[in-house]
């Protein structure tokens, strides 16, 4: 039975039932249960927003905490993931792959091409991604094009609830190491999910509305945004379709392709920066592939090209608004 | 108002809350007849066009096409010429469409769960406490869903129970066995635990079968039975459908599969396949799917068909069918029992029930008064 | 012979060890050659002259046993078990070599014999033997994973971190670090600010023990006890072995940072291979005819893998696409 839970439960819940169902599940990171060696209680935490708080009460020692120190337990669940282990490690903010990025990019993105499909590392990276937290320049980014470039890696932003457990247990149940990037914003969402455990495939990519006069491509919050924007526009007689990716890798270029082809206009709109992201790769593809289809020019929604601000003024002003995409929207049209 | 007949915005199903208007199909001034097809409406499961329930002089169109509107809303008014332009305005100015909240309160009662035989399992509830209840029995792979437009019109007359069967739907993901005998066995159990001595079956495709088997094995149980391209009446099936429709884990996979059922493949909507995709992505959704297939319908043969065994005259019976149903051909109208009803549409697939709505719900309907 | 065996391996092992050894320097003063003629694309960094210390403590491990090697691998890779002749493929860049040709020299793994992967990164295997450990530690069955670095890497913080991380959940991991005097080019000396590793242990809370890497059997002894002690949950350790590299840093190395006649001393005076063979002929275990027996047996095992890997098909355009993800 479906019940409305938010997207935080969805993360847990996804953890916990992957955890009952394969004994090979671990996860490591830092503050995950939280109180580790302290005087106080354990599971203090539940990691710093408190998305894993109950699963150490029901599964122990399976989940890790770890100390501050990225590449040596980003690095081990890597290795742990080469020798028979399901593990994923929770890097807290998507910003601190810096300091482990090696062990992601060079490491278990490279493993299977590199020993000649003899190796399997079935990781997942959980990270928060996402302006609008007042967390400022380093623990606001969506830094998801560093990965689309990656090859061996999957990456996965979901949008919804459902789409969260899903997508996690997927990314759980995967043979590739994946990076699952949750918006923190998103967190509090709710929606209807299924009790029982399931897995959405990777690389389909949701038609969340459909429409015939333009097609917006997005992910994560974002896809929120737009729907905003859509419901605007809907009362100018705009009809707007929004593809939700889901998986930036793999890619499901073909339902971009197929919807580009029926509207005709393309609207791009990510949350990261605007140089080489996932709307320039896709704008490209589409100019590629379906450029007879379209009838006006490619329009992209991104944040400026700048660290992100810390003044609540300045990151209202840096995160794509509805606005901005409804205004989008009407420059592919002339109005209509 | 005397003399005003107002066509609203049908409900199909249990959790439509809104439809959109198409367009219209009628002129004001037409002469409307019952069961009249008046106007399309699209809803997030499915576009259907809304037949008229009542007669009368379409004498004003409110809905607007590309409008969209709640459950109930105003479409159009009925009235003979003697009632006046002014008291016309005046009824649509007037009419206010009954809030969404009691009727909402209402469905989510008419959705029930019981455990039959230890596994639990979701059902619908509809119309009149009292009299023999019409029970909608759904095929492979479906759910109570699949009467989207017969519940509602049908608990109008009669009572109505509708269930998902163990495994299907929202019910619980176990089979009480694969064979025809022990689902039987179990939708017997579950008219018992909801306190139905007996009941009208309706089944569709595999659900048709099953409603055979229970009516061979428990003929007490059963009031009559009516058959929509119904499965147990011929040894063939569309294997390829079965096997795509087991296998399918994307929307890209699904949507042809599913464009099998209807004869019209337009009527496969996005939110039809999203929801179908919700279910067969459950753990266990597809092992169950294919050993279910794999006991009743394996390698393209109809393992039993209990429909053949029926003694003639021993109940009434109807069998429905769309003359354009790829998954079971509508050759086997041609086996139904002696005595029973035969009606063949063209222009229908599979989901006939879906796709020729008030005229199964009318022949339904009479077949319990008869 | 057994009664007069004084060597704490029986004396089939023994001259199994020698049998690995030689093949390690056999393999590598052949690649030495084949290189320097144009035979091998990229580049090859050599292990020879370092053989005691893989060779002593791989003794002591089965294919349940996990270990990251380095850029250095091949040693590590021969005496893990790794097959010569798909190895030798690999590195000429072949189908049916251990990668099919996609990882070359710097990345020879075979899982299935515990071997995680030669490593272009330095300092790169620590985190992932972590990984390897906790993994052993969830299955409990005794197995180990063990980490190489050279003296160079050990500077790297997920060397560090990983000394750290294996302290504190008391993996049953082991971290070697061959210390061969160079990284790179740059001396031990200069680029590590603590002279003696083992310190480096202590300030992790780490046991450190320091051993003569070219004495076969004092590594052998040293990892033995290691190695039992993090079998039976004692906890990860550190074992510096302190060894001469018979090769530059990567063939083509001009080695003009060496002290005129350094090579020529440490090839004189201190090759592990040499040694062992002094080892066990003096002691009577075997006699050079039966050592020399086996040189001959080990000669025509890598003239093999040469001819079989030039023989071996090249990867087709096909091969270029296979790979990066798991096939659903």
């Amino acid at each position: 039975m479906a019940r409305r839970i938010s997207l935080k439960t969805a993360v847990n819940e996804a953890i916990d039932q992957a955890m009952q169902l394969d004994p090979t599940v671990i996860m490591l990171g830092e503050d995950i249960v939280g109180g580790a060696g302290a005087p106080g209680e354990m599971d203090a935490w539940g990691g710093v927003l408190g998305v894993t708080k109950g699963l150490y009460a029901k599964h122990g020692d399976r989940l890790l905490d770890t100390p501050l120190s990225e590449s040596a337990y980003v690095g081990a669940a890597i290795g742990a993931a080469c020798c028979g282990m399901r593990p994923i490690a929770e890097l807290m903010f998507i910003d601190f792959m810096g300091v482990c990025f090696d062990q992601i990019f060079n490491q278990a993105a490279k493993f299977r091409y590199m020993f000649g499909g003899k190796a399997e590392t079935p990781v997942v990276i959980r990270c928060m991604v996402g302006a609008g937290f007042r967390a400022a320049a380093q623990h606001s980014q969506m830094l998801t094009p560093l990965f689309t470039h990656i090859p061996g890696l999957k990456v996965v932003c979901p949008s919804t609830p459902y789409d969260t457990k899903g997508l996690l247990m997927q990314s759980i149940r995967d043979n590739d190491p994946v990076i699952f990037c949750e918006h923190k914003n998103l967190y509090a969402l709710e929606g209807d999910v299924p009790e029982a455990p399931y897995a959405i495939p990777f690389g389909e990519a949701n038609v969340v509305r459909e429409g015939r006069d333009v097609t917006i491509v997005t992910y994560g919050l974002m896809v929120h945004r737009s729907l905003e924007a859509a419901a605007t526009l809907a009362k100018e007689g705009i009809d707007v379709e929004i593809v939700d990716l889901r998986t930036l890798s793999p890619l499901d270029i073909d339902t971009v392709l197929e919807s580009v082809t029926r509207t005709g206009r393309l609207v791009c709109v990510d949350e990261a920066s605007p140089r080489c992201n996932i709307a320039t790769d896709i704008a490209a593809q589409v100019a590629m592939h379906a450029f007879k289809a379209l009838k006006a020019q490619i329009e992209q929604v991104a944040p400026p090209h700048t660290p992100v601000p810390f003044s609540p003024t300045l990151e209202d002003l840096y995160i794509p608004s509805a606005a901005q995409i409804a205004q989008a929207v009407r420059r592919t049209t002339g109005g209509k | 108002m005397e003399g005003i007949t107002p066509i609203v915005m049908p409900k199909w199903g249990l959790s439509m809350k809104e439809g959109k208007v198409v367009s219209w199909l009628v002129e004001e001034g037409t002469r409307i007849t019952v069961g009249m097809p008046i106007l399309e409406v699209e809803t997030d499961k499915i576009a259907n066009d809304v037949e008229a329930p009542d007669a009368g002089l379409l004498r004003r169109r409110v809905a607007q096409d590309g409008e969209t509107l709640p459950v109930k809303a105003l479409l159009g008014v009925m009235a003979e010429t003697t009632v006046s332009d002014a008291d016309i305005d005046a009824y649509v100015s007037a009419y206010e469409t009954p809030a969404a909240g009691d009727e909402t309160d209402a469905d989510a009662n008419a959705y029930q769960q019981i455990e039959v035989d230890g596994i639990r399992v979701r059902y619908a509830r509809k119309g009149a406490t009292a009299g023999t209840p019409v029970l909608f029995i759904h095929g492979f792979g479906g759910d109570l869903d699949n009467w989207l437009f017969n519940l509602d019109a049908v608990s109008e007359r009669v009572p109505t129970l509708a269930l998902d069967l163990p495994g299907h739907g929202q019910s619980e993901l176990r089979l009480p066995g694969t064979s025809l005998a022990a689902l039987a066995a179990f939708v017997v159990h579950f008219l018992d635990a909801v306190d139905e001595p007996r009941a009208h079956l309706v089944g569709h495709s595999m659900g048709g079968a099953i409603a055979a088997q229970v009516a061979l094995d428990f003929p007490a149980k059963v009031a009559s039975l009516t058959l929509i391209d119904s499965a147990g009446m011929g040894s063939d099936i569309n294997a390829g459908y079965l096997e795509g429709f087991v296998q399918a884990q994307s929307r890209r996979e699904l949507k042809p599969v599913l464009e099998q059922l209807f004869a019209d493949p337009n009527l496969v909507s996005r939110q039809m396949i999203d929801e179908l995709l919700k279910y067969k992505r459950l753990d266990g959704v597809a092992s169950l799917l294919a050993s279910l297939a794999g006991s009743l319908f394996s390698g393209g043969r109809q393992a039993s068909t209990p429909v053949l065994q029926l003694a003639p005259d021993s109940l009434p019976v109807l069998v429905l069918w769309g003359r354009e149903d790829r998954v079971i051909s509508a050759g086997h109208a041609a086996h139904a029992p002696a005595g029973a009803g035969v009606h063949v549409f063209e222009q229908a697939g599979h989901m006939l029930q879906l796709e020729r709505a008030s005229e199964v719900n009318r022949l339904i309907l009479a077949l319990v008064a008869a | 012979m057994a009664a007069n065996n004084p060597f704490p391996l029986s004396r089939d092992a023994l001259l199994g060890c020698y049998r690995r050894m030689r093949t390690i320097r056999e393999f590598e003063d052949r690649l030495h050659i084949d290189f320097g003629r144009g035979d091998i694309p990229g580049f090859v960094h050599l292990y020879a002259g370092e053989e005691a210390a893989a060779v002593g403590i791989m003794s002591h491990l089965g294919d349940g046993d996990r270990i990251a090697s380095t850029h250095r691998g091949h040693g590590h890779c021969i005496a893990k078990g790794v097959d010569v002749g798909a190895m030798m493929k690999e590195i000429y860049g072949r189908k049916g070599g251990s990668c099919e040709g996609k990882g070359g020299s710097m990345h020879i793994a075979d899982l299935s014999k515990g071997m995680m992967g030669a490593n272009g990164i330095l300092g790169a295997g620590a985190p992932l033997v972590c990984g390897a450990a906790l993994a052993a530690k969830f299955r409990g069955k005794g197995e180990i994973a063990i980490c190489f670095v050279g003296d160079g890497a050990s500077n790297q913080g997920t060397f560090l971190e990983s000394l750290n991380l294996a302290a504190i959940w008391n993996l049953p991991a082991l971290f070697v670090v061959e210390n061969n005097g160079y990284a790179e080019s740059t001396s031990r000396d200069y680029a590590t600010a603590v002279n003696s590793y083992v310190d480096r242990a202590s300030g992790f809370g780490l046991p450190g023990v320091v051993v003569d890497g070219t004495d076969f059997f004092a590594v052998h002894e040293a990892a033995g006890e290691i190695i039992r002690r993090a079998r039976e949950g004692g906890g990860p350790s550190l074992l510096e072995c302190k060894m001469v590299r018979f090769h530059g840093h990567f063939e083509g190395d001009a080695q003009t940072y060496r002290a005129n006649g350094e090579l020529e001393d440490l090839r004189a005076n201190h090759d592990c291979l040499k040694k062992l063979a002094a080892q066990l002929t003096s002691a009577g275990v075997a006699s050079a005819a039966e050592l020399a027996d086996i040189d001959r047996q080990v000669l025509a095992l890598i003239e093999q893998a040469v001819v079989d890997a030039k023989a071996a098909p090249l990867p087709s355009a096909a091969d270029l696409l296979t790979d990066v993800y798991v096939k659903y």
